[in-house]
């Protein structure tokens, strides 16, 4: 019974981070997926969003700024907020060169990030981070209060996933693909491409900032490794391109599916002695990057490919090509 | 005024030469290959190890082992080109992008799981620097810093601005498609990006571990300050990816003396940011660069 209990708690752990993957994944399917845009600091806004809650919600503590002790619903709407608002000045610099330039901006903002966070210990506690940060239904006896906040996690997966169903077959959301797709063309139909484009971009890291104040309740604990381009930035790529990039089904099963396989070989390698331990950490990496190689050059598409919502004109219009994302296609 | 020059502006331009070495081959491969290269910093690291591996084998002097190494890097990338890039050649570039950057932590997860995550080091022991004239201090080590880093410049400048095969690098950095027409053999071009891109990133992460030390960040850490180079100085430009080198790496130094007063002008924990700002700066004011770059 004891050993089944801790079963019960691990596929509960396992939810929970799963769940916490998909909302970083649905953000980067918004931008991505629809928008065709490369964020390859996914991290640095995740880390935004960890860090803001946990100033806002802690006690006050001689370690780091704090205080407010602010309710979680200010704390998430304020990570939410302040993401987005960095996202939009990226995006004013960065939306109207080619898409390589955000790639190389947003892993800057990331590094940026990490840089303020060790080094303003007045606010941060620098490399040692906050802890203490209070957790939702804490306070429920075991084993209520994980499955409490579990359930808060999948809510919130689920109304940010319905959210973007709609917003995907509203008329904004065809003008997203379009421009995806054939930009001169959305242009010449008179589309704000750009406007369009930071909604995208801003969206996307609102929604990641989500993720991390999740995250940061979650392990009631927060350093600069939140900001970690590996765990943060890699993993959600392979999660979305496995799962299958433009479709928010695909996002969540990638999240979901990758996070086991990351969860479960770490059990399994954490058990072999210490120095072969650590060097199988490593082949995990190399493992889950062949894995996005292997989806990149086999199965662009992803397992759950991508559908276009039916045009009220033109019903069942014929699927794009194979899966290639020809927005960058005019230049050889 | 000799402490100005002993321990911001050598460094300053130490740096800078490294930097430079490394962002010629991210301007290249951005330019002819038409993607930004996530993985160039992770070349590096594994040039270096190569090089460390070399240095213990044959207890020779790093510098002495670097063109070896140097080839066995242009061997690995030219082998990553064949799996991972050109299978992409014909998809839309910013696949390219995607695949570089899980290649990143592809090679950095193979150079930790064969070297270990321990700090090495290529030149063992302290060394004194040499006085000149009473007052400027160099260590040798840096005058063989940018002794190597000038030679290597000016072979670049013999290969770009005499040979065949440089001359085609840099139409097809220009323009691809009159490239083309003119009957360039691109595949062929590709393969010399590949070739210089590799060797110099390896001799830059070589040079680097010479002033510094061996470890498997380091590559990612000048990950940065060679994109920042790169775009200062105009992608695919490479004599500007030279000068937005150097003055990325002294603009770096110079922003931690204390111009004002006795306090740094900047926290030298922020000097990694100093890149950064830079590179925000001309995207901002001019994406084409100071040697009129392409940014479509």
């Amino acid at each position: 019974m004891e050993q089944f209990y801790g079963y019960g708690l691990y596929v509960i752990s396992l939810l929970t981070m799963g769940g916490i993957y998909a909302l970083l994944t649905l953000g980067l399917n918004v931008q991505w997926g629809f928008t065709g845009l490369f964020n390859a600091g996914v991290a640095g806004f995740f880390g935004i969003g960890a860090y803001t809650t946990a100033i806002l919600t802690t006690a006050a503590s001689e370690r780091h700024l704090g205080g407010f002790e602010m309710p979680y619903i200010v704390g998430f709407a304020a990570a939410m907020l302040l993401s987005g608002a960095i996202a939009y000045a990226v995006g004013k610099v960065c939306l109207r060169l080619r898409s390589d330039y955000l790639a190389i901006a947003t892993i800057g903002i990331a590094e940026i990030l990490r840089l303020i966070l060790k080094n303003e210990t007045w606010a941060t506690n620098g490399p040692r981070g906050v802890s203490q940060i209070p957790k939702p239904f804490e306070t429920l006896p075991e084993p209520w209060n994980h499955i409490g906040f579990l359930l808060l996690v999948l809510v919130t997966m689920a109304a940010v996933y319905g959210l973007l169903e709609v917003a995907r077959k509203s008329p904004w959301g065809r003008v997203m693909t379009a421009i995806r797709e054939n930009e001169p063309a959305a242009q010449a139909a008179g589309k704000k491409v750009e406007a369009f484009r930071m909604e995208g971009f801003v969206i996307g890291c609102m929604i990641m900032a989500l993720a991390g104040a999740f995250m940061a309740h979650y392990l009631k604990f927060v350093d600069p490794n939140a900001t970690d381009p590996l765990l943060a930035t890699f993993l959600v790529w392979v999660m979305l391109i496995v799962g299958g990039s433009a479709n928010n089904k695909g996002a969540i099963l990638g999240a979901f599916l990758i996070w086991t396989v990351w969860s479960a070989t770490e059990i399994l390698t954490s058990r072999l002695p210490d120095d072969l331990a650590i060097r199988t950490a490593y082949v995990r990496i190399f493992l889950i990057g062949l894995l996005l190689q292997i989806f990149l050059q086999r199965y662009r598409r992803g397992i759950l490919p991508e559908i276009r919502p039916s045009s009220p004109a033109e019903p069942g219009m014929a699927p794009a090509g194979a899966g290639a994302r020809p927005s960058d296609s005019g230049r050889p | 005024m000799a402490e100005f020059i002993n321990f911001y502006l050598v460094p300053g331009l130490v740096l800078g030469s490294i930097y430079a070495l490394g962002a010629i081959g991210i301007t290249l491969t951005f330019g002819i290959l038409r993607f930004a290269n996530f993985a160039h910093g992770e070349t590096m690291t594994l040039g270096v190890f190569i090089a460390w591996t070399l240095v213990q084998v044959s207890g020779l002097h790093p510098l002495i082992v670097m063109p070896v190494a140097m080839a066995l890097t242009v061997v690995v990338v030219l082998g990553l080109d064949r799996a991972f890039y050109k299978p992409l050649r014909g998809a839309p570039v910013i696949m390219l992008v995607i695949a570089s950057f899980g290649l990143m932590l592809m090679v950095r997860s193979v150079v930790q799981f064969i070297w270990g995550v321990q700090l090495k080091t290529v030149l063992p022991g302290i060394q004194m620097p040499v006085v000149i004239a009473d007052v400027l201090r160099i260590a040798p080590k840096h005058m063989a810093i940018i002794a190597s880093a000038v030679a290597l410049m000016f072979a670049v400048h013999y290969l770009l601005a005499r040979t065949r095969i440089g001359k085609a690098m840099r139409a097809m950095a220009d323009s691809p498609e009159l490239a083309r027409l003119t009957g360039i053999d691109t595949e062929k071009v590709v393969t010399a990006t590949w070739v210089v891109a590799a060797a110099l990133a390896c001799a830059a992460g070589v040079l680097l571990a010479v002033d510094t030390h061996v470890e498997t960040r380091m590559g990612f850490k000048l990950l940065l300050p060679m994109f920042a180079a790169a775009i200062l100085g105009g992608v695919g430009r490479p004599y500007g990816a030279l000068a937005g080198g150097l003055v990325i790496g002294v603009v770096e130094e110079l922003s931690s003396y204390h111009w004002i007063g006795d306090v740094p002008l900047l926290n030298p924990g922020y000097k990694a940011g100093v890149a950064f700002a830079i590179m925000v700066g001309m995207l901002v004011w001019r994406p084409t660069g100071l040697f009129r770059g392409r940014v479509s």
